[in-house]
């Protein structure tokens, strides 16, 4: 287990997400692909951390703080969810255009 | 010492005299803009006190003016004075524009008659417009009115004047359109408004070539010698020789000219009868109409210097003094019958200002007759007062009997006495019959013609004298006399419509008394007079016993209040009649032009143009925009998906021309 197989493992991840991003029409699926690529970018963190760095306790405490970033964004990215749900029954993003200029 | 203190109290009085003009403005502003929902009562009142002050500073003004500059010669030489005066607009270090007040014989005249009919029209009216629903718009109309014209008479120099010409224009347009839901109303309001703006454009045109020489806009300036032997100069105009002077001078009475109606723009004048009775009243006596008279007499000592302007002037005066005569004889609707008379009138008073130029003979050197000066101004004066009367009654029939038409008219004496002596009264002034005013101001006018040896021109005012004694007695017994000719009801008099009118009897009646006032100081006198003339003791005769006849005519053919009698005059006439009933074609005449030349030959290719041309590159530059547009808009079309792609399609391709 090298430092390139946790790169790839991180990019692939990353690949993912943003084909999810691209792809998914629901907004609850964008979501989880937007934590996929924070996870991938997570992974990137703790492997420099453990193979390069001189004190690898630096690169540790990243991922944590990506983490509760990412948990109150979820936290907030939900709430908004559910009352935009609750509003038009639907979640799919190309039909929630009445911000469109 | 009490001299010195008669003085100082006129410098006071003077230096406040705005406020003849500052009183009528208010009355616009108070009722126009903050009364509008008001009750009746209010506005009536307003309207009147406000009225009724500015009157009363006019009469103290007018007596002040008497006292200090008519009674003090050595002080006042040109019996003239500037008593206010603001700088207001600086064209350049030599040309300034000032608003100011000019008091002078014919200023002070004019706001003695312009607040007294003001006022007695807003009286008239307050029972002619009782029962109208636009009550509260009427009242600031006609004060904005009276406040233009006023500005007008006091202005102390023509670009002065000429702002107050417009305002004069647009608030008569406002008014003659008053009842804008009747279409008939808004043409007249518009065809008011268009003939008298086209005769503006020359009049501009006339400021401007005459200040340009001068350097100054002052009348004193204007009218003074130096101005005259400047402009006195020939240019060739394409190959033809132009004397300046006479065509800034008629390029400025062309103002005038459309102002007062004289032919061939006298079309508006009838049309304008389409306005409420007191506004026909008011614009035909002392505001509007007699403005092109005043500003001919305002700029008189110029436009005497050349001949030809004065020869045109009185041409068209007495022209149009005989042709509306013809017209009133054969018209029906008495308010028409009224308008035509004014034309008729205002006709005498051109031509007596035109015929201040003696003629040109070995006896006299073609000098200036101030007669002829005083004699208009006289009239201006007269027929003010007389004319005001004859359309407020006239106003008081049609309120009574609830048409136009005189033959539907007939045996109104018994039922409208007071509106029946008085209008006798007018008539009788206006027929020129002793000792009635009229017969003094158009005596002082055929004397001023005889005198100074114009004898076609006296024919003709003669000739229209009878005529004129003949068309409005030809009204009053049509109107008063026989029996009725159709079904009245509850016919009665409004007694606020009644006293204006036998108020008004009194300076019908004794304005004679006037005449040696007039002809002695309202003068112009910075010119010299020109010799002595001979005063013909026939001529008050020979113009009674053309007044006599057209009355004795008018008896015979209208006396008992029937008109079989005139039916068979008519048919004799037949096509004439036809021809003289319908204006002579004038009006066809001009919607001919107009639709048929203008509109075809010369607007059409010009819309053509604008449509295709103009039009067409506005067009082809906003296509053009439009399609840039377009491409650019694909790009921003809000989906977040659409930008990530193109940001990770571009993120992979500077990866890959990175390396």
């Amino acid at each position: 287990m090298s430092l390139s197989h946790f790169i790839t493992l991180s990019l692939i991840l990353c690949a993912i997400g943003v084909y999810g991003i691209l792809t998914r029409r629901n907004l609850i699926g964008i979501l989880l692909s937007v934590e996929v690529i924070l996870n991938g970018a997570n992974i990137n963190f703790a492997a420099f951390a453990h193979f390069k760095a001189a004190d690898p306790t630096a690169g540790a405490i990243f991922p944590i703080f990506v983490m509760a970033v990412s948990a109150c964004e979820m936290a907030v990215a939900l709430a908004i969810i559910i009352s935009m749900y609750r509003q038009k029954k639907r979640l799919d993003v190309y039909r929630l255009e009445e911000l469109n200029g | 010492m009490c001299i010195a203190w008669r003085n100082l109290m006129a410098d006071f009085i003077f230096t406040h005299s705005y406020l003849i003009q500052a009183f009528p403005l208010l009355s616009f502003v108070i009722i126009g803009l903050g009364m509008t929902k008001a009750g009746k009562d209010t506005v009536k009142t307003i309207a009147l006190i406000l009225s009724a002050l500015s009157m009363i500073y006019a009469l103290l003004t007018a007596l002040t003016y008497l006292f200090t500059v008519i009674g003090q010669p050595q002080l006042y030489p040109d019996r003239s004075l500037i008593c206010f005066n603001l700088a207001w607009l600086n064209f350049s270090q030599n040309l300034t524009a000032d608003m100011g007040i000019y008091l002078d014989p014919i200023s002070v005249m004019m706001i003695v008659v312009i607040t007294v009919i003001s006022f007695l029209v807003n009286v008239y009216s307050v029972g002619y417009m009782k029962d109208d629903p636009g009550f509260n718009r009427f009242f600031p109309l006609m004060a904005l009115f009276s406040f233009s014209m006023l500005g007008l008479v006091i202005s102390s120099n023509i670009l002065q004047m000429f702002v107050f010409w417009e305002l004069v224009g647009v608030s008569s347009y406002a008014l003659i359109g008053f009842w804008y839901e009747k279409p008939s109303a808004v043409a007249a309001s518009k065809k008011a408004f268009v003939v008298t703006r086209f005769a503006d454009a020359f009049f501009l045109i006339g400021i401007l070539i005459v200040s340009f020489y001068s350097n100054s806009f002052d009348f004193q300036t204007l009218n003074s010698p130096e101005t005259a032997a400047m402009l006195n100069k020939n240019y060739l105009f394409v190959s033809l020789p132009v004397n300046l002077l006479t065509l800034a001078t008629l390029l400025i009475f062309a103002g005038g000219w459309g102002k007062s109606a004289m032919f061939p723009l006298h079309i508006w004048l009838p049309d304008a009868m389409e306005g409420p009775t007191p506004v026909s009243s008011i614009i035909h006596s002392a505001t509007m109409v007699v403005a092109g008279v005043y500003l001919t007499a305002r700029m008189f000592p110029l436009f005497a210097a050349s001949e030809t302007t004065l020869a045109v002037i009185q041409f068209v005066g007495a022209f149009t003094a005989v042709f509306a005569a013809v017209i009133a004889i054969t018209q029906m609707d008495i308010k028409r019958i009224l308008a035509f008379s004014t034309l008729s009138q205002l006709g005498y008073m051109l031509f007596s200002l035109g015929v201040a130029k003696v003629v040109t003979t070995g006896h006299h050197d073609g000098g200036i007759n101030q007669l002829g000066y005083s004699a208009a101004m006289y009239h201006v004066f007269t027929h003010a007062f007389f004319k005001c009367m004859l359309f407020l009654g006239a106003g008081s029939v049609i309120h009574a009997v609830h048409s136009n038409d005189i033959m539907k008219m007939g045996g109104l004496k018994t039922l409208m006495p007071k509106t029946y002596w008085s209008l006798l009264a007018a008539c009788l002034a206006i027929g020129g019959v002793f000792p009635f005013s009229g017969f003094w101001s158009k005596d002082a006018i055929l004397l001023a013609a005889l005198q100074s040896g114009h004898n076609f021109t006296f024919l003709v005012g003669l000739i229209t004298g009878g005529l004129t004694a003949f068309y409005m007695f030809r009204f009053f017994f049509l109107t008063f006399h026989g029996q009725p000719r159709s079904e009245f009801h509850d016919v009665r008099e409004d007694p606020w419509m009644t006293i204006p009118i036998v108020i008004l009897t009194v300076p019908t009646v004794t304005a004679g008394l006037l005449e040696h006032f007039f002809v002695s100081q309202v003068t112009v006198a910075t010119l010299a007079e020109g010799g002595h003339f001979a005063h013909p003791g026939w001529l008050p005769f020979v113009a009674s016993a053309a007044a006599f006849s057209g009355i004795a005519l008018a008896w015979i053919l209208y006396g008992r209040g029937k008109i079989e009698r005139a039916a068979v005059l008519q048919r004799a006439a037949g096509s004439l009649y036809t021809v003289v009933y319908n204006k002579f074609y004038i009006d066809e005449g001009y919607l001919f032009i107009t639709h048929k030349i203008i509109f075809r030959w010369i607007a059409t290719p010009i819309k053509w143009v604008d449509r295709t041309v103009v039009d067409g590159t506005i067009n082809l530059c906003g296509w053009l925009l439009q399609l840039g547009g377009r491409g650019v808009r694909f790009a921003q079309n809000g989906q977040l998906h659409f930008y990530l792609g193109v940001t990770v399609i571009g993120f992979v391709m500077l990866l890959f021309l990175g390396k």
